[in-house]
């Protein structure tokens, strides 16, 4: 097996994000970075997928020279690989971003070994595009599902289930094929502190992408109206119990 | 969540440790309508207290921070919420050692447990360290972790139990408002209170909310990284929060310290990366705390591999947590505690750490309450700071040079390499082409010795002491100072003295006011200079200086640079409001050098034409003379013990009154002479006491043995408390110990630093004083002249008797000393006739 | 402008995203026509009209008879470029975002996902969703086929005031063999009744309730009223809750009539996908917390105090 995760540097999710004062980037000054949430399950999927099966995982960011970061932090839970594909760390939109992974994907696949499996996240924490995944599976002409939260690879065929509100539904691959991972199909592990500085010493390879944008361009980003309302304080502890079924009363779910 | 009040008492602002622990002692104290606001949340409003290690050590050589940590241990443990893991720090290299035997010194002084260990020692007690990668260890076994948030609740609590108290959490402070250079208010997102006191107490933010009232807070916000790394199978068998001691790795400057089934690895090691108190996120802003930033893993790579060095199951756990927390840090490292200078009934209580946090609560409401607290808060005290030292660059400098000194050997005397050259005196340039090599006195560049004398070393080869053989004990020190004090006091010698702080008070009320400030008689005739301590309403030293009477209306007072800030503080804070009396801060216009020496005043004559004969100007006046064309004034004083004045003129002069004086001085082979006499040696041959050192608020001037035979008939401050210790047996005597024996334990010459060594009965017992104050160095150097290397110590009166042998503490070993002097009776030149022929 | 909007259903069922998403297109265009793809969507033509859409264009293939997201893009196309429109939109559902990002790759066009706000014209400007709420982006799409969905709950879903044609018209795509290789080969269900998605009440617990064992009085209340259980990020990263009751920026976003807050601080991506909630009940221990200053109403309290009277009030007061 040989699996490919591509991965975003992005900053931190947890906390309001602040828009810089031109409005055209997030203010990271106290922010840091991480990979999104969905991508970082989508790399332990990997390196599982990995342990199981046998084989090796890379990881690939699309990203300013910073993003090493993001693919150290990657490489330090047990990805075996990771590749830089730079850019300025201008905001590229969906298009240029997957025409650029399209390329480097064939780059890499010429030099060595296909990928059996190329896993991305469901959509970035921040731009939230959904649609990355789908592009470059449809430029390499490989199957692709979106919203993955359970993975199993037999008989050269993946099997992928995508949750929905009632069950499951459950589809059939071949391989290679390329799956857009949604978090909860696993839990991530930490890095141990021997991975962290196991992740350090390994070699990145990095690789210029050129930008071919798309119609689509960000203008400014802009805080949503606030949502403050007044609260009403129903009261304090099990005392307040018959206020708040008076409310569930009023609003009538009752 | 409880209503603003629209008045209170005092606004307390920060519900960290620090916050809590002030509103607590006010309570305590008395005080009603008090209001704690925090802009977060309770119990963990955000602050450095919410993601602090939590952990004590002990053992400080500094008095006060060791006070400090005392009182804060015992106010946890008595709220039960302290648990004594103990704590061992280990050595890497054998220097370390060295400074684990000045800990155990110092262990003694303050009467802690301590111990040195063996690896093998340290192995048993934290079975999963690699003891190969340490040379030893030293062990406290009170070492103890706390909750202090927990304490926090428990300090608020027993203010609101008391009615004492209103708690508004997550209500902002947008304003504080001031009148007249005095508090008037608060104004805040919840509505504006008016209040008599404000306290700070908002840790990293302290800056910029003093900034709302026009004052400062000389702090940064400082990264100190932590990570946890876990779960570990042999800690969580532990079941508890802390089963094995914390280990301080001293030479990489690193901590672990368990947490439940973790472990917690905090460094000191990394860069030192600064923020801005504005820059800080919000809460909202933040994924974990304002305080808790993302961890800038790079920083922190090189500690991992040294924490798995000696760890080494640290290699497969897992990193769950990891910040770029946020502390305080101030450019000398100590905290921030007082009155604003710049504003009355402002109150700092900021930079103060965990260890500090009960305590200095304490010492603040003490402050606030009896206008000077308990115990001695002369290095914590924020109006230490000069202006240039409050700005962002000095503050920056300062700290960068420090920080990575956290876990660092820091010898007494060391200097700072960084924000020098900011105070030069009018005399720098001939001092600097004489070979001065300068130490820092108030910022002041001052010369400490000249290599200019290293010819002296031959010339008095005969009288010199014995070099000084180990390295420890000549750092920062050169033999030439015992040879620029012998030809001081063989002929004449200058010495720059512009580091000197100098006030002006002039005004009708000037000798009422300047009267009530110090102990002694002031109002004598003009051209009078007198001598005095000041006090504490309690009766305890505040200050002492030298006050001239320049003119019926206007006095000056002279006193040290180290001291200059809280002086001034001081004075400006007694200073009559009805205006009568106007206080001028002379220090950068003017510039004194002293003339010491039997042949002072043969030099002095060639330069004037004005009377210096003794008759004409005795021992103790001041004059306004002329030199050449220079205007000066001359103080008929002493500091050595010698015939001389300190003669200060025009910052602009100072060149040319040097100039004169040295070209007069020649045919007497005037010596330039560094402070290491001035304020060591030759201050010592004469037990001369330091403010800082041997004068402190804990004891008074009977106990100093700096009481005057009468009291003057005019109230001054401490005045009753003066008179009542005056009536008692003091406690404890000032008394000059010499040392009888310098060789250690390996053959070596050993000379003290006079940094609270313990002085130790011929048992090795500590000898305490009625009042529980320990007998230790307070002051230490060579007497050149008596051949004798001398000792100031309070010793009890069972002690303070000439002759007795007793033994000091110095590096873990023991010395003999005797008791050579008790009181202020110098032993060189006993009835001064040297400075008062 | 000629407008295409893809109705997202499944086997005939539609959602009521889809009928936001149609809401919201009908007001862009109010000639926009619907498509549904597959005969099993047939049946909602009358409900589509009722909607706004002047034409729905029901795609039919042996290859299209369960969601196959692939071959219902290349579908999509092929009706695009029969009918020559000039927009094609959805919702920014799972499989609305899913099926026009394949229409979008096969075009080689770009797509705006999850738009709140469009401005048509020559270029079209837009707001859309960051941050899955988190913060606003105003972008601009130049193309000769524009391409966006809308966001969750922009909308709330709206017959037209004046009905549709409704016209119905069919198309047959020519789809290679491979082009449903990727589709629903299986169905499992574990959930009867309401869902998370869909529940008219959502009772959700965070950090607060403390363990697996903390969520029982929780079940319990949303046994009750009904409603289905919801958990913060925290609550899945700890093992306590399985990730499908997760709501949030990388969970579910839920737009029930009443949410109940447990001992849920309200982290930001929590919020965003619970902020389309008609009513906010927050139950914590912290006045400050945001979720209780950003609540309509809120208990000062331990959940487990709270929650298990309210159960207890709601039984007293039904006998």
């Amino acid at each position: 097996m040989r699996i490919l995760t591509c991965v975003k540097r992005v900053p931190s999710p947890g906390a309001k994000i602040v828009v810089t004062e031109d409005g055209k980037a997030v203010d990271t000054n106290m922010l840091g970075f991480a990979v999104s949430p969905h991508e970082e399950c989508a790399a332990e999927e990997a390196i599982q997928l990995v342990e199981q099966h046998g084989g090796s995982s890379t990881v690939m960011t699309l990203g300013p020279a910073e993003a090493e970061e993001q693919l150290r932090t990657i490489m330090s839970v047990g990805v075996d690989e990771a590749v830089l594909l730079t850019t300025d760390g201008s905001d590229w939109d969906p298009m240029a971003t997957a025409r650029a992974l399209t390329a480097a994907v064939r780059e890499l696949e010429a030099a060595g070994e296909p990928f059996d499996l190329i896993l991305f996240g469901n959509e970035s924490a921040d731009s939230g595009g959904y649609q990355v995944g789908v592009r470059v599976a449809r430029a390499l002409g490989r199957p692709i599902v979106s919203g993955i939260k359970g993975v199993e690879i037999a008989d050269g065929e993946v099997t992928a289930r995508r949750d929905t509100p009632t069950g499951a539904e459950v589809y059939r691959l071949p391989l290679p094929a390329v799956l857009a991972i949604k978090e909860g199909i696993n839990l991530p592990r930490y890095p141990t502190l021997k991975g962290r500085l196991g992740a350090k010493k390994k070699e990145v390879t990095v690789m210029e992408a050129s930008r071919e944008p798309g119609g689509q361009a960000m203008l400014t980003l802009l805080a949503p109206p606030s949502q403050e309302t007044p609260t009403e304080i129903l009261g304090d502890g099990a005392a307040a119990a018959s206020a708040v079924v008076d409310v569930l009363e009023r609003i009538g779910v009752l | 969540m409880s209503d603003l009040p629209s008045t209170a008492k005092v606004v307390v602002i920060g519900a960290g440790i620090v916050g809590n622990s002030v509103v607590k002692h006010l309570a305590a104290l008395g005080w009603t309508d008090i209001v704690l606001v925090d802009k977060g949340p309770l119990p963990n409003p955000g602050g450095s207290t919410g993601h602090a290690s939590n952990f004590l050590f002990p053992v400080d050589h500094n008095k006060e921070m060791a006070m400090l940590t005392f009182d804060s241990m015992a106010q946890y443990e008595e709220m039960g919420v302290s648990t004594t893991s103990g704590g061992i720090e280990v050595a890497r290299t054998e220097a370390r050692m060295e400074e684990f035997r000045r800990r155990m010194t110092s262990a003694m002084t303050w009467g802690i447990d301590a111990e040195l260990l063996t690896p093998t020692e340290v192995k048993e007690k934290v079975p999963f360290l690699d003891e190969s990668v340490i040379v030893g260890g030293f062990f406290t076994p009170s070492v103890s972790v706390v909750d202090s948030l927990q304490a926090g609740t428990l300090m608020r609590q027993y203010a609101i139990d008391k009615g004492a108290l209103t708690v508004a959490p997550v209500t902002e402070v947008m304003d504080i408002t001031v009148a007249d250079g005095k508090v008037t208010g608060v104004e805040t997102d919840k509505g504006y209170m008016e209040t008599e006191h404000v306290v700070i107490a908002c840790g990293v933010w302290s800056p910029r909310i003093a900034e709302m009232a026009g004052a400062t807070i000389p702090l940064t916000p400082a990264v100190h990284q932590m990570i946890d790394v876990g779960p570990i199978d042999i800690l969580q068998e532990t079941n508890t929060e802390i089963a094995y001691p914390i280990i301080r790795d001293m030479d990489t400057f690193c901590y672990e310290r368990q947490t439940s089934g973790s472990m917690e690895v905090g460094s000191y090691a990394h860069r030192p990366i600064f923020h801005h108190p504005d820059t800080i996120p919000s809460i909202e802003e933040s994924r974990l705390s304002p305080t808790e930033l993302p961890l800038t893993q790079d920083d922190f790579d090189p500690q991992l591999e040294q924490a798995i060095e000696l760890m080494p199951l640290l290699g497969d756990a897992e990193m769950k947590y990891g910040i770029n927390g946020l502390l305080s840090l101030t450019p000398d490292a100590m905290p921030l505690v007082g009155e604003c200078v710049e504003i009355k009934n402002l109150w700092s209580a900021a930079a103060i750490w965990i260890k500090e946090g009960p305590s200095t609560g304490k010492t603040i409401a003490e402050w606030m309450t009896h206008g000077y607290p308990e115990l001695d808060p002369h290095a914590s005290d924020v109006a230490r700071f000069y202006t240039y030292q409050r700005t962002e660059e000095h503050i920056l400098d300062r700290c960068a040079e420090h920080f990575n000194k956290t876990y660092g050997i820091v010898h007494p005397r060391e200097q700072w390499e960084s924000q020098r050259g900011y105070r030069i005196s009018s005399f720098h340039k001939r001092t600097e082409a004489l070979g001065a090599v300068y130490f820092e006195a108030g910022g002041w560049e001052r010369p400490h010795w000249y290599e200019s004398n290293e010819g002296l070393l031959e010339k008095y080869k005969d009288q010199l002491p014995a070099a000084r053989e180990h390295e420890w004990d000549y750092r920062w020190w050169s033999p030439i100072q015992n040879a620029e004090h012998l030809a001081l006091r063989e002929s004449v010698a200058m010495i720059d003295l512009t580091a000197f702080a100098i006030f002006d008070f002039k005004g009708a009320g000037a000798v009422e006011y300047m009267n009530y400030m110090t102990v002694n008689q002031v109002d004598r005739e003009v051209g009078s200079g007198i001598y005095t301590p000041l006090l504490t309403e309690q009766g305890g030293f505040r200050s002492d200086l030298t006050v001239l009477r320049l003119g019926d209306n206007h006095f000056r007072v002279v006193t040290g640079g180290f001291d200059g800030g809280r002086d001034a503080y001081w004075f400006n804070k007694w200073l009559p409001e009805d205006g009568s009396v106007t206080f001028e801060d002379k220090t950068s216009a003017l510039t004194t050098v002293g003339v010491w020496g039997p042949n002072a005043r043969k030099l002095v004559e060639k330069v004037t034409k004005d009377d210096v004969s003794n008759e004409g100007f005795p021992y103790g006046d001041v004059r306004q003379y002329t030199i050449g064309s220079i205007p000066v004034t001359m103080l008929r004083i002493s500091y050595v013990g010698e015939l001389g004045w300190e003669i200060t003129c025009n910052m602009e002069h100072g060149l040319r009154l040097w100039d004169l004086l040295w070209e007069a001085g020649r045919e007497f082979d005037v010596t330039p002479v560094g402070a290491g006499v001035y304020g060591t040696s030759g201050r010592l041959e004469k037990g001369y006491r330091l403010m800082g050192a041997e004068l402190e608020s804990e004891y008074n001037p009977v106990e100093a043995g700096l009481n005057r035979p009468r009291v003057k008939s005019q109230d001054f401050i401490g005045k009753a408390a003066y008179l009542k210790a005056r009536d008692e047996e003091p406690a404890a005597h000032m008394c000059t110990l010499t040392v009888e024996n310098h060789t250690s334990t390996s053959g070596v010459a050993r000379h003290m630093m006079g940094g609270n060594e313990p002085i130790l009965t011929l048992d090795g017992e500590r000898i305490l004083d009625s009042h529980g104050r320990v007998s230790r160095v307070t002051s230490a150097g060579m007497g050149p002249t008596l051949g004798k290397y001398l000792l100031l110590a309070y010793l009890p009166p069972e002690y303070a008797v000439e002759g007795t042998d007793l033994q000091v503490m110095y590096q873990n070993e023991l010395f003999p000393v005797k008791v050579a002097r008790v009181g202020s009776k110098p032993l060189f030149d006993p009835d001064d006739s040297r400075m008062e022929q | 402008m000629s407008t295409l909007y893809v109705v997202d259903h499944d086997r005939g069922e539609i959602t009521d995203a889809a009928l936001e998403g149609l809401t919201s297109a009908r007001a862009l265009d109010p000639g926009a026509a619907a498509v549904t793809v597959g005969g099993d969507g047939d049946g909602l033509a009358g409900m589509l009209a009722e909607y706004g859409a002047t034409t729905v264009h029901q795609i039919h293939h042996d290859e299209l008879a369960d969601y196959a997201p692939a071959a219902w893009g290349d579908a999509v196309v092929q009706l695009i470029e029969a009918t020559s429109a000039t927009a094609v939109l959805s919702v920014g559902s799972e499989r609305g975002n899913e099926v026009m990002a394949h229409v979008a790759a096969v075009l080689d066009l770009p797509v705006v996902a999850n738009c709140i706000e469009i401005a048509t014209g020559d270029a079209w400007e837009m707001t859309r969703v960051r941050w899955g709420g988190s913060l606003h982006e105003r972008a601009r799409l130049e193309a000769p086929i524009k391409l966006a969905t809308f966001a969750l709950h922009t909308t709330e879903a709206a017959p037209a005031d004046t009905p549709g044609a409704g016209a119905v018209a069919e198309f047959v795509p020519e789809l290679g063999l491979d082009a449903a290789v990727t589709r629903i080969v299986d169905r499992v269900t574990t959930e009867e009744g309401v869902t998370l998605a869909t529940a008219p009440v959502v009772i959700a617990g965070g950090r607060g309730v403390g363990s697996e064992e903390g969520f029982a009085p929780i079940d319990e209340l949303a046994e009750l009223l009904g409603g289905a259980v919801g958990c913060s990020r925290v609550v899945t990263n700890n093992g306590w809750r399985n990730h499908k009751f997760q709501v949030g920026q990388t969970g579910t976003v839920i737009a029930p009539e009443v949410y109940i807050g447990c001992g849920i601080s309200g982290a930001i991506q929590h919020w965003v996908g619970m902020m389309a909630s008609k009513n906010v009940i927050a139950i914590n221990t912290d006045p400050a917390a945001p979720m209780v200053t950003k609540a309509d109403y809120a208990v000062i309290g331990d959940l487990h105090e709270v929650v298990p009277a309210v159960v207890d009030e709601i039984k007293r007061r039904r006998g």
